[in-house]
């Protein structure tokens, strides 16, 4: 009889759902933006700081960053786990991917509050 | 009959990767490239609403033929992965599964994040 390989809790389905969520979220944004900034006359900085002054723009925006950094948490996790076997190291890439992107939210709330 | 040799190595260089295959493989190539470049992202959105003059030395710098070199890399990174996305959640609905259907669509992803990489470059640059 096989023995049974306890991989921990169950966040495979969880980590596909959420990775799904989060793509539709940025092709979200991605086209509203687009389409916003296609149709605009003109593009400098006062227009592009007017645009990011808007709270519903900032909100979006930050939404937009949250939803990038949990996705690529998924897929540059499933990367390591594809192509690294040793176990230290793999811990050891997680843990730095997991701070850098912690890092990259709290950069991203300065950068979108801070004009 | 049970004396296969295991570890089997394959010789990856002789394998032809199917098309499907080889938009899966630029999915993870393209999204790994965009994580790396996340901080340049971020410190080219922070410049470009800092203040004027990080904006105006930001559009300088993206002058640099190296820039405009890297942005269409990046920029290729980014339709390729939105693309290829989109066709992976189009198969999780159940479309495109047919063989044909499949290739086709890969070839579409292909060309498409292409034709965007090309039309934005030039709009941009």
């Amino acid at each position: 009889m096989l023995e049974r390989i306890v991989t921990g809790a169950h966040y495979g389905l969880r980590d596909w759902l959420i990775q799904r969520v989060t793509a539709v979220v940025m092709v979200l944004y991605t086209l509203s933006l687009a389409g916003y900034w296609l149709f605009q006359p003109v593009m400098d900085y006062n227009a592009w700081t007017l645009f990011f002054s808007s709270n519903f723009v900032r909100t979006f925006s930050l939404l937009f960053l949250l939803s990038v950094f949990y996705h690529a948490w998924i897929g540059v996790r499933d990367i390591v786990m594809d192509y690294i076997k040793p176990a230290f190291i793999r811990l050891l890439l997680h843990v730095l991917v997991i701070l850098a992107l912690l890092l990259y939210v709290i950069w991203s709330v300065q950068i979108l509050w801070g004009i | 009959m049970m004396n296969k040799k295991r570890p089997k190595h394959l010789a990856l260089h002789k394998i032809k990767l199917p098309l499907p295959g080889f938009v899966s493989i630029l999915h993870r190539v393209s999204g790994l490239l965009l994580f790396f470049f996340l901080p340049l992202l971020l410190w080219m959105l922070q410049a470009s609403i800092r203040s004027i003059e990080t904006y105006t030395q930001l559009v300088e710098i993206l002058q640099h033929p190296f820039s405009k070199l890297l942005v269409l890399g990046l920029l290729w990174a980014f339709f390729h992965h939105f693309c290829a996305g989109l066709r992976y959640l189009a198969l999780d609905l159940h479309m495109l599964s047919g063989l044909a259907q499949a290739r086709a669509s890969s070839k579409w992803v292909l060309g498409i994040s292409l034709l965007l990489t090309v039309l934005t470059g030039g709009w941009l640059c």
